[in-house]
């Protein structure tokens, strides 16, 4: 196949963890743009993102307002904001309430990158709390994208990877280690 | 690639808005506002956008429902306390020069912003030679803005976002607490005026020292966007300051030219300082 444009991810308790995990394993070549939306509680991206750029070979930045998202690099949401992918391409921030009692909330990414990307999207639903997601990934589903959901029983909390199974269903329900490894192959063979 | 039903919905119905009653949303970001489209018909109990067209076109009175429903104000006392604070030490003794101020407020919403600034001027000795405009395209919002209640549950995270921002006293002694409710003291808008005005149709109307637009412009696209900053420009006096939302970009619009920025990082700008 060839490579997805997009792969978006979203992860809540115990994501950073996860994160790490993911991104670390990823192969510097991919040639997909990352997007990343986890609630962390901390109100600056910015240490999300060094935290994040110290274990992956990719470059890790905030998702900037009417940016246009670059290949290969990892773009996080910032805190207090819905991130949005336009249909342009572009990314655009909302204000708007929390979704999920989130913002940014990960249904809100996901559901606009499924109509950006259409099928030319991956999404992935990992460790997390609450619920945030799983209608994200069901509207990927939908649009003809793949979704990856981490496996509820390898996950630190598994209310939303088994949220997610339950509304949107999996192409691939695995652990978290496997994540990586399935991504390198879907995006580089 | 081909257009699915739910986007020629959308279509239709901004047309609706705009051939009926006049809103063009049409240059509106519009992920964003699909999203905000999506979510009104769901709470009118209708499973498509085509049946909000329907009322939109013979319901009397349905429009300011629209209306409330694609504005969605969100807001709090002294958000991103930095900005305050730099407002407060960076920018109001540039205004106390000044004899007679005027600031525009636009895109109010309900008004969190408008008693911020209020009280950041009271606090500097500086708001009885102030004429603040506090402007919306939404008359029920507006409404809300004159009334300055708020649900008291926001108290907590006003206070502290106040006393981040350098605020002298308590943010309590300019309430009063009922029940569920806080009302803020009424002489914090005995200098404001609130007026319906349009970012997207309405024009220049006052000769502003500063221009605080806070999360406005990111509903706006490009075009939009950038017929705005013009607008805000236009109100400007030379030398006068525009604020921003933090995460706001406005790299793209032909019209960021003919501002400066005083501190990028928290969106403060100045017009006028490079040419």
């Amino acid at each position: 196949m060839t490579a997805p444009r997009a792969i978006a991810i979203g992860c809540s308790a115990g994501g950073l963890t996860a994160l790490e995990i993911v991104l670390g394993g990823l192969d510097p070549r991919i040639p997909s743009t990352i997007l990343v939306c986890c609630h962390t509680g901390s109100s600056d991206v910015e240490i999300l993102c060094e935290l994040l750029a110290r274990h992956t070979p990719l470059p890790v930045v905030e998702a900037a307002e009417r940016d246009t998202p670059r290949a290969g690099t990892v773009h996080v949401a910032p805190s207090g904001y819905h991130l949005l992918v336009e249909h342009d391409g572009r990314f655009s921030l909302s204000v708007d309430p929390k979704v999920n009692f989130s913002r940014p909330s990960i249904d809100v990414l996901f559901t606009s990158a499924a109509e950006a990307y259409r099928a030319s999207l991956i999404g992935i639903v990992m460790t997390g709390a609450n619920q945030d997601g799983a209608r994200g990934l069901a509207d990927i589903r939908r649009h003809g994208g793949l979704s990856i959901v981490q496996d509820p029983a390898d996950a630190e909390v598994r209310t939303m990877p088994q949220a997610a199974l339950d509304i949107a269903g999996a192409d691939h329900c695995i652990p978290l280690t496997a994540i990586a490894p399935l991504l390198n192959r879907l995006c580089l063979s | 690639m081909a257009v699915t039903p739910d986007d020629i919905e959308i279509e239709l119905f901004l047309r609706a808005l705009q051939l009926r009653h006049g809103y063009d949303f049409s240059q509106y970001a519009p992920a964003s506002l699909k999203r905000r489209i999506v979510q009104l018909s769901h709470s009118q109990g209708m499973r498509t956008v085509s049946g909000l067209i329907e009322r939109v076109l013979y319901e009397p009175g349905f429009m300011s429902v629209v209306l409330e429903g694609l504005s969605v104000p969100v807001s709090e006392m002294f958000r991103d306390p930095p900005v305050f604070r730099a407002l407060r030490d960076q920018i109001l003794p540039v205004l106390a020069s000044y004899s007679q101020v005027n600031i525009w407020l636009a895109g109010c919403a309900h008004g969190q912003e408008v008693y911020s600034l209020a009280i950041l001027l009271e606090e500097a000795g500086l708001y009885d030679r102030c004429q603040l405009y506090a402007t919306d395209f939404n008359d029920a919002a507006l409404l809300q803005a004159q009334e300055a209640i708020y649900p008291a549950r926001e108290a907590q995270l006003w206070s502290r976002n106040y006393t981040a921002a350098g605020g002298a006293h308590s943010l309590a002694d300019y309430y009063s607490a009922r029940y569920e409710l806080i009302k803020l003291d009424e002489r914090l808008r005995r200098n404001v005026i609130f007026a319906n005005h349009n970012l997207v149709t309405d024009d220049v109307f006052c000769e502003a020292q500063l221009v605080l637009c806070r999360n406005v412009l990111i509903y706006f696209g490009d075009v939009l966007q950038d017929r705005a900053l013009n607008l805000f420009r236009d109100s400007l006096r030379r030398g006068g300051f525009l604020c921003l939302g933090i995460r706001e970009s406005i790299d793209f619009a032909p019209s960021a030219r003919d501002f400066s920025p005083v501190d990028a990082k928290l969106r403060i700008y100045q017009l006028g300082n490079k040419s």
